[in-house]
C-alpha cells in the first residue's frame, strides 16, 4: 500500500455546505409526533403496564437506560421491587429476561429499537425466540422517529426482526393500539418485539371504535381506487392522505397491519384481489424487509397480480435533521403520500 | 487558579480556552434551545486539556497522517466537542448558530461523515474502544508515533463491548491507547453509581491491566498532570484517565438545578448564563 492510501480514510466525509437560510432544528429524541394538533395520550404503554400488573404477578420490568425514554418509568414508579434497572447493556437485559421467562415471570424488556436489534440480537434469537420464552421486548424511536441520524433511526428494524423465527412482531399505530396491544403481548405465550411510540401519543384509531387483534388486519375504510396497506404511525398518515385525496376524488381504502408476523395472509390476499385498486403499502421502516415486501410475497405467492407500490424509506443511511423536514424528504409526510398516489394514478 | 501552560508557547491560559469551549458550547445549545449542555459543560477543562496540550493535530487539515486520532464515542457529546474543534480553529465560529439545523455540519450525534475532524461516527455506544483498539493497531503496523484517545462515558462501562476492547487493548500492548472516561456519574435513567460502575472505578481498569489514573476532571492542573503521565508511562499498557467532572460545571445556577441527563435550560436562561461566563471570563 502506498502511503496515500494508507493514509485516506476508508470513511465517507463528504464536505457539507455550510447551510444557508431558514432551517428546522433537529427535535430532541424524544420526538413523540405529538406536534400534529391532535388529542393525545400520555404514556399508553407504561399506564397498560401498571393496569395489567395490578392483577399479574408474573409481569416484570427490565430497561438498559432507557426507563423514562419508554414510558417504562410509569411501571418503575408504580412497582419500584418488580423493576429491574440494568444499566446500559442491552445484551444482559435480554439475556435476564430470558432467564426471569424461565424461572416463570413475564418480562417487559425496553431499549431503543436500534439497540434491541442491532446489539442484541443473537442474544434474543438464542436466548429467548429459540426457547419460545414469552419475553416481550417493546422498543422506542422505530424507523425515522428522530432526527439523530442512522445511530438511533432503525430503518432496518423490522427486516431484522422478521428473519427470527418464533417472534412475533408488532407495529402499532396509535396510543388506543398501543394501550390494547402491551395487554394482548401479555397474554402470548411466546416472544414479542413491538415497537413502540412514547410520551405524548396520539388517538387515532379512538374514532374508529378499533380493537387490536393479534395477527389480524383491519380494514379501517374503504375505497374503490386505492388499497393503502400500511403499519405503524403511517397508518395515521394514509388515513389523512386518503382525507387529501377524496378532496381530488380519489376513494382510498386502509388496511392497517400490526401485526408484521405472523402477517394475516388471508385478509391482504381477500383484499388486495378485489379488483381495480392500486395497492400501496406504507411503512415507517426501510423498502428493503419490511411490511411492503412482506405483502409482495404474499400476493405473489397467493398469485394476486396486482398494481403494487411501496412507501418506505429508501434503503439507506438516513440524514440527520429536523422530523418534519426528513419525513418529506424521504416521503413519509401525509403530502408525500399523497403526492405519490398522485403520481401513479 | 490554576498554573497549567498549553504547549507550543500559546500565551493563552487553558483556563481560557475552556471558557471559550464553555462559552461556544451555550451559544450553541441557545441556537437550539436544548442540548447536551450539562455534559458540555462539565467536560470542557478536558477537551481544552486534550486540543491545547496533549493532541497533536494541523487545524486547517483535519486528516494530516501524523495526527493524534481523538474518537468520541459518545455522540450526544457532540456540542462539547464541536466547541472545542471551533476554538481549536478546526471548524469555523461562523456556523455555531448552525448546530443542530437541517443541514448543518454539526448535527446533534456527531457524525464522521458531518464534521471535519470527527473520527468516527458515535451514538451507538460501546463503539469506541473496540475502533481505538483497530486504530492503535493500525498506527503500529504503520510505525505510526500518534495517540489514539477515546473519549467514552461512564454510562458506557455498561456495555459488554467496552470491557470485550478493554481486555482486547491489554492483550495487544496498545500503548499508544489512551482511554478518557468522562465519569459524571449521570446517564440516561439516573446515577451512573446507581446502576452498574459502583465500584472504585480505576482499580477495575487496572485488575484488567491497564495504566489507570483517577482525577478531578475540573481541575485543569490534575487533567494536565494526568495527560502527561499516561503520555509518557513507560509500560507496554495501554493508558485510562477517568475525569471525574461536574455536569454544568461554570454555570452556578445550573449546577444547581435537579441534574438529568437533558438538563432543561429555560429560553432566557441561555443569555443569562453567557452573561455569567463573560464576568468570570479569565486571562
Ligand atoms: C448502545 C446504546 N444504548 C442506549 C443508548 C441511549 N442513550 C443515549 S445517552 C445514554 C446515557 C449514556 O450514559 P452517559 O453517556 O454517561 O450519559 P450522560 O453522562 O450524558 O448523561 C443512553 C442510555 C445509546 N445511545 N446507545
Ligand atoms: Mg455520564
Amino acid at each position: 500500500m502506498s502511503d496515500q492510501e494508507l493514509s485516506r480514510r476508508s470513511s465517507k466525509y463528504t464536505p457539507r455546505k455550510a447551510p444557508e437560510g431558514e432551517r428546522l432544528a433537529t427535535s430532541a429524541m424524544i420526538a413523540s409526533l405529538d406536534s400534529e394538533g391532535r388529542d393525545t395520550i400520555a404514556a399508553p404503554f407504561g399506564h397498560a403496564l401498571v393496569d395489567m400488573a395490578k392483577d399479574r404477578d408474573d409481569i416484570v420490568g427490565l430497561t438498559a437506560d432507557l426507563s423514562k425514554y419508554t414510558d417504562l418509568h410509569v411501571f418503575a414508579k408504580a412497582y419500584p421491587d418488580r423493576f429491574y434497572q440494568m444499566g446500559m447493556a442491552e445484551a444482559v437485559m435480554v439475556s435476564a429476561a430470558a432467564g426471569l421467562a424461565r424461572e416463570g415471570f413475564t418480562p417487559f424488556a425496553t431499549t431503543y429499537a436500534v439497540f434491541a436489534s442491532r446489539r442484541a440480537y443473537d442474544f434474543i434469537i438464542m436466548a429467548i425466540a429459540e426457547e419460545n420464552l414469552p419475553v416481550k421486548i417493546v422498543c422506542a424511536l422505530p424507523g425515522l422517529t428522530t432526527g439523530y441520524g442512522p445511530s438511533h433511526q432503525a430503518t432496518e428494524d423490522l427486516a431484522i426482526m422478521r428473519g427470527m423465527p418464533n417472534l412475533t412482531i408488532i407495529d402499532p399505530c396509535d396510543a388506543v393500539e398501543i394501550d390494547q396491544a402491551t395487554r394482548a403481548i401479555a397474554d402470548h405465550p411466546g416472544p414479542v418485539y413491538m415497537r413502540l411510540l412514547r410520551g405524548q401519543v396520539p388517538n387515532v384509531l379512538g374514532e374508529y371504535g378499533y380493537q387490536f387483534k393479534m395477527g389480524k388486519a383491519q380494514m379501517l375504510r374503504d375505497g374503490r381506487d386505492v388499497l393503502f396497506v400500511s403499519s405503524g404511525f403511517m397508518t395515521m398518515r394514509v388515513l389523512d392522505a386518503a382525507k387529501q385525496l377524496q378532496a381530488d376524488g380519489v376513494d382510498c381504502g386502509v388496511l392497517h397491519v400490526p401485526t408484521i408476523k405472523p402477517l394475516d395472509v388471508e385478509t391482504i390476499v381477500a383484499e388486495a384481489s378485489k379488483s381495480g385498486r392500486l395497492v400501496v403499502t406504507a411503512e415507517n421502516h426501510s423498502v428493503t424487509g419490511g411490511l411492503g415486501e412482506a405483502v409482495a410475497a404474499t400476493l405473489m405467492r397467493a398469485g394476486v397480480h396486482v398494481p403494487f407500490r411501496q412507501i418506505g424509506l429508501p434503503d439507506a443511511f438516513l440524514d440527520a435533521g429536523a422530523l418534519p423536514t426528513l419525513h418529506d424528504q424521504y416521503g413519509i409526510s401525509v403530502d408525500a403520500v399523497t403526492a405519490s398516489v398522485k403520481s401513479w394514478l | 487558579m490554576n498554573t497549567a501552560t498549553p504547549k507550543g508557547g500559546s500565551n493563552v491560559s487553558l483556563a481560557r480556552r475552556a471558557w471559550a469551549i464553555r462559552r461556544n458550547a451555550l451559544r450553541m445549545g441557545e441556537v437550539q434551545g436544548q442540548g447536551y449542555i450539562g455534559q458540555a459543560l462539565g467536560v470542557a477543562d478536558v477537551l481544552a486539556v486534550s486540543y491545547f496540550h496533549a493532541l497533536n493535530y494541523r487545524a486547517a487539515e483535519p486528516e494530516w497522517e501524523g495526527r493524534d486520532r481523538f474518537l468520541l464515542s459518545i455522540g450526544h457529546y457532540a456540542i462539547a466537542l464541536y466547541a472545542a474543534m471551533i476554538e481549536a480553529g478546526i471548524l469555523p465560529e461562523d456556523e455555531i448558530g448552525t448546530y443542530g439545523m437541517d443541514d448543518s455540519r454539526m448535527p446533534m450525534s456527531g457524525m464522521a461523515a458531518y464534521t471535519p475532524g470527527m473520527e468516527i461516527t458515535g451514538g451507538s455506544l460501546g463503539h469506541g474502544l473496540g475502533i481505538a483498539v483497530g486504530m492503535a493497531l493500525g498506527l503500529k503496523r504503520k510505525k505510526n508515533p500518534a495517540f489514539v484517545y477515546n473519549m467514552l462515558s461512564d454510562g458506557e462501562l455498561g456495555e459488554g463491548s467496552t470491557w470485550e476492547a478493554v481486555m482486547s487493548a491489554v492483550q495487544w500492548k496498545l500503548d499508544n491507547l489512551i482511554a478518557i472516561v468522562d465519569f459524571n456519574d449521570q446517564q440516561a435513567d439516573g446515577k451512573t453509581t446507581a446502576a452498574l460502575a459502583n465500584v472504585p472505578e480505576a482499580g477495575r481498569w487496572s485488575a484488567f491491566g491497564w495504566f489507570a489514573q483517577e482525577v478531578d476532571g475540573n481541575d485543569m492542573d490534575a487533567v494536565v498532570a494526568a495527560f502527561d503521565a499516561a503520555r509518557a508511562h513507560k509500560g507496554d499498557q495501554p493508558r485510562v484517565i477517568i475525569c471525574n467532572t461536574k455536569m454544568c460545571k461554570g454555570i452556578p445556577f445550573l449546577e444547581d438545578r435537579e441534574i438529568t441527563h437533558f438538563v432543561r435550560v429555560e429560553p432566557e436562561e441561555w443569555a443569562r448564563a453567557l452573561n455569567i461566563l463573560d464576568e468570570g471570563k479569565p486571562q
